[in-house]
């Protein structure tokens, strides 16, 4: 799960990690509210929305700290369609900026921590090239990603703070202030379950002050059930509306850009029947992974859902009856494809634990549909049917 | 026949067995000839549990199940709030084989659970967390796969992933192509045994004569199991990659497999994989007919 840099910023605060004097606002008059608590000559108004490249959108702007230069800025960006690189070319709309003081920048500092999936264990990054496309850096020049390894049951230690801190060519003012950003960024990313916490860039200001200028922090969806402060957080206006529908009945769908609806259980078989409809030359409307453990109500959901896709022109459903029944699934099926007036073409193939119970609901019910026995027949007959339809149209 | 880790010889008590999914299970896992020894609830310790007739004996901890009945094996059907302590409870009693079927538990978690096992239990080996367990066919089932699709024989399977694991066993038995023993490692990602840990114990057993190995986007366990792949091991190996369409940034699905800051895309990992000499499938539906062609142009 994803949260807006505000909300970041709100909880590296709870963590005694300086952040610049800020506060939201969702109208222009509010901004200059907003404005006029903060002492700095300049202010930043800031767009918020999940995605990064903000600033290239148009979505950051630098004003002096007086009313009419602030409500203009926050007139422009409130409201706007802001599209980056990670927002897809329609943009996101923006609905509450953040009015910061400004800070008088010498220099831009990178700091991260995510875990290490080879090590099993956190590792904390840091680079002087503050500001800059983090994973260009870790590419080009490797030698300026500092690197240090956290032990799980030793926390951050001292010597690892002071390597980065030298690592980073902070004087010692600057670095007893890192130093506190640094443990309270560690407690932080075990405490709240993340991901990912990571401050791009930190800064370091004219008088030696260093600060989380930006902020970004995703979170374990594990971990949410012990996280109600967190899920607090949830913006659904940022996810995909189908997602975010999907969600409530616990079933792992990704809106994808294709015409070939899927339906499968489990997540690799899922990813290959994507795979496979490429391969015969079309493409997945999405991925949908119903579970093991689906109930008739969240089988009858998920196909609903994946019907909401306007562009989907044939449904294929590759199931694979482990702890799924095939025949709970095909009596989910029918029911959701009679209450929804189904007309799209549909192609099954299904194998394992009750099959042939699940076939003979399929023949009995009136649906109409196709049967692959394999996966390569099933793939061939849903192109097949994409096919039909193009000539028909 | 003794293929690896599950066989005649595991004596398998259920993590949960009192429960709904554990009790199923564990009925599932006796009809394929699992021999289950007991369970352990907290607070039900000296209660049996009948499973088909079976009264099976209950403890309140896998210490005093271990005592009792000589487990040598664990298989964890407990919610995720609690897996991560029923790993190291079990690892602590000094279980050597532990299955944890559990999806959804927090990676901070796991990174303790993986810590603690290495420093206080060496020789406790951790298969999973989310996976469907491991099958050694005609000898013993210890989890939620379908037993009916697998047939005795000769081809090691080990996939991060289920259903698909399912799919890869079913192209096989279609062709008359058995299995020694078929491993999910899980779909998480911090886990217990991994790619490299399975080749190794394939590529040393007698009765594997090659391999399927399954992997899925995110991280990079497919790539380090290459390189090991091609210095360690002789027998032939196919290999699937799921996710070749997936979009980066998201979950799909499994939390392991994810693109992050452009790594572990499926491109990536079958190149890899075909540098170290393996056979890769750019089709899921090909690991059968492949695996069959290389057993052919073996012998």
């Amino acid at each position: 799960m994803k949260i807006h840099e505000y909300q970041a910023k709100s909880i590296f605060a709870q963590y005694g990690i300086a952040v610049p004097n800020g506060f939201v606002a969702t109208t222009p008059s509010g901004a200059v509210e907003a404005a006029a608590k903060l002492s700095t000559p300049k202010v930043v108004v800031k767009a918020q929305i999940h995605a990064g490249g903000r600033g290239k959108g148009g979505g950051v702007k630098v004003v002096d700290n007086n009313a009419q230069a602030v409500e203009t800025a926050a007139n422009a960006i409130l409201g706007m369609q802001l599209v980056t690189h990670q927002t897809g070319p329609e943009g996101q709309k923006v609905k509450t900026v953040l009015v910061e003081e400004g800070s008088n920048i010498v220099r831009e500092l990178y700091l991260a921590i995510v875990m290490d999936r080879d090590t099993s264990r956190p590792v904390l990054m840091a680079s002087t090239e503050g500001g800059m496309d983090i994973e260009k850096v870790a590419e080009e020049t490797p030698e300026k990603l500092l690197k240090t390894y956290i032990h799980p049951s030793l926390g951050l230690q001292a010597f690892q703070t002071r390597q980065v801190c030298y690592g980073l060519g902070l004087n010692p003012t600057q670095a007893k202030q890192a130093t506190q950003l640094m443990q309270g960024l560690y407690k932080m990313f075990i405490e709240k379950d993340c991901s990912l916490v990571e401050i791009n860039p930190m800064i370091v200001t004219a008088d030696d002050a260093v600060f989380a200028l930006d902020g970004k922090v995703n979170f374990d969806s594990n971990a949410l059930y012990r996280h109600p402060e967190l899920v607090a957080m949830r913006d659904t206006d940022e996810e995909d509306p189908l997602e975010v529908e999907a969600s409530k009945f616990n079933l792992n769908y990704i809106k994808l850009d294709g015409e070939v609806a899927c339906m499968v259980n489990g997540a690799g078989l899922a990813m290959a029947t994507m795979d496979i409809v490429k391969l015969y030359g079309s493409a997945p409307a999405n991925f949908l992974d119903v579970g093991g453990s689906a109930t008739d109500e969240a089988l009858e959901n998920a196909f609903r859902i994946i019907m909401s896709d306007v562009a989907v022109k044939v449904v294929f459903i590759n199931i694979f009856g482990g702890i799924l029944r095939c025949d709970k699934l095909a009596s989910g099926v029918v029911k959701a494809a009679k209450a929804l007036d189904m007309k799209l073409p549909i192609v099954i193939r299904m194998k394992g634990t009750n099959v042939d119970l699940g076939k003979q609901i399929l023949a009995d019910s009136g649906l109409r549909y196709e049967v692959g026995e394999t996966l390569e027949e099933a793939a061939a007959k849903v192109v097949a049917c994409l096919n039909k339809t193009a000539v028909a149209v | 026949m003794m293929a690896v880790l599950v066989g005649k010889h595991t004596r398998l008590i259920v993590q949960g067995l009192t429960g709904k999914e554990g009790s199923f299970h564990a009925e599932q896992c006796m009809k394929a000839g699992t021999n289950v020894v007991g369970g352990v609830t907290p607070n039900k310790g000296g209660t049996t549990h009948e499973i088909n007739g079976v009264q099976l004996p209950i403890f309140n901890t896998v210490d005093d199940a271990r005592k009792a009945t000589q487990a040598n094996t664990t298989v964890i059907f407990v919610p995720p709030p609690f897996a991560a302590d029923a790993i190291m409870e079990a690892g602590s009693a000094g279980i050597e084989l532990i299955i944890c079927i559990t999806e959804g538990i927090p990676v901070v978690d796991m990174m303790r659970v993986k810590q603690f096992l290495q420093d206080e239990c060496p020789d406790s080996r951790l298969i999973g967390p989310n996976c469907p367990g491991v099958i050694t066919p005609g000898e013993a089932k210890i989890g939620i796969m379908p037993v009916h699709i697998h047939l005795p024989g000769r081809v090691g399977v080990v996939s991060r992933s289920g259903t698909l694991t399912y799919e890869a066993v079913d192209q096989l038995t279609q062709r008359g192509i058995g299995q020694s023993t078929c491993i999910g490692i899980g779909g998480d990602p911090i886990n217990g045994t991994n790619f490299i840990d399975c080749l190794a114990l394939f590529q040393a057993d007698p009765d594997t004569d090659a391999i399927i190995m399954i992997g899925e986007i995110g991280g990079t366990a497919e790539e380090e199991a290459a390189a090991y792949a091609k210095a360690n091991v002789t027998k032939p190996i196919v290999c699937f990659i799921a996710g070749q369409t997936a979009p980066p940034g998201k979950r799909m699905g499994h939390a392991g497999a994810i693109i992050s800051g452009g790594k572990g895309t499926a491109e990536e990992k079958m190149k890899a994989l075909r540098e170290a000499g393996i056979a890769v499938v750019e089709s899921p539906a090909d690991m059968g007919a492949t695996l069959a062609n290389l057993l052919t142009a073996k012998v």
